[in-house]
């Protein structure tokens, strides 16, 4: 029993790193800034949701006790509800400030380009 | 397992920090620092497994709590100009007495 759960604990850890990491290459790589709240998105929900189970598996591994599970339970789902909204807000100040979409100015582009080889 | 998680959160916070460094606009830099804020929680809360003291669990709630609440602020600081007085930005209503 124990080793199924170290096993488990194992997986989500990996699981995690990995999401943490490709949310972190998708930051630095992407190119445009609504297409970096994709990435941001994937490392804070998926990534972080993964590590914190990981710990509380751990808890029960190590036998902590039940107080350290609940306070990891409580910071999953704070960072899941305040993560989204926070993106959110930072996505309608953009707007606000006049940040465009790039795509948006590519298939206009792409219309002009059109328009013009007509 | 602790210490591979350890270093894939360095890892990223690295590379938004890159990113927060680099980034264009003031909303790249401040979606950088949401997620390092958000990273800062989850490496609090694996080092105080690391380290056999899962009191640090306490610490980490604060930090998303405050990094939640310096987004929110830094975000309606600029979008409005000032902190206060956030619904009077459209139609600043001169009559005063």
């Amino acid at each position: 029993m124990q080793s199924v759960l170290v096993i488990l604990e194992w997986i989500c850890l990996l699981g995690g790193s990995f999401f943490l990491l490709v949310g972190g290459i998708g930051i630095l790589r992407f190119p445009d800034l609504f297409t970096r709240f994709h990435a941001t998105s994937v490392s804070d929900t998926m990534g972080a949701g993964l590590i914190l189970t990981g710990l509380m598996i751990e808890t029960l591994v190590q036998q902590h006790g039940f107080t350290p599970l609940v306070k990891l339970l409580m910071i999953a789902v704070f960072l899941m509800i305040t993560s989204p909204s926070a993106t959110h807000a930072l996505a309608k100040a953009a707007i606000h400030g006049g940040v465009k979409p790039r795509l948006a100015d590519r298939a206009k582009a792409q219309d002009d380009e059109n328009g013009a080889d007509r | 397992m602790l210490i591979a998680a350890t270093t894939a959160i360095l890892i990223t916070m690295l590379l938004a920090l890159t990113r927060g460094i680099l980034g264009p606009t003031l909303y790249d830099r401040i979606l950088a620092a949401n997620m390092l804020g958000t990273k800062t929680v989850l490496i609090i809360a694996v080092l105080g497994f690391i380290t056999g003291r899962p009191a640090f669990l306490d610490v980490a709630l604060v930090y998303a709590l405050i990094n939640f609440i310096g987004v929110i602020a830094v975000l309606k600081y600029f979008e409005y100009g000032s902190l206060h007085h956030a619904e009077k930005h459209d139609t600043p209503d001169e009559e005063q007495p």
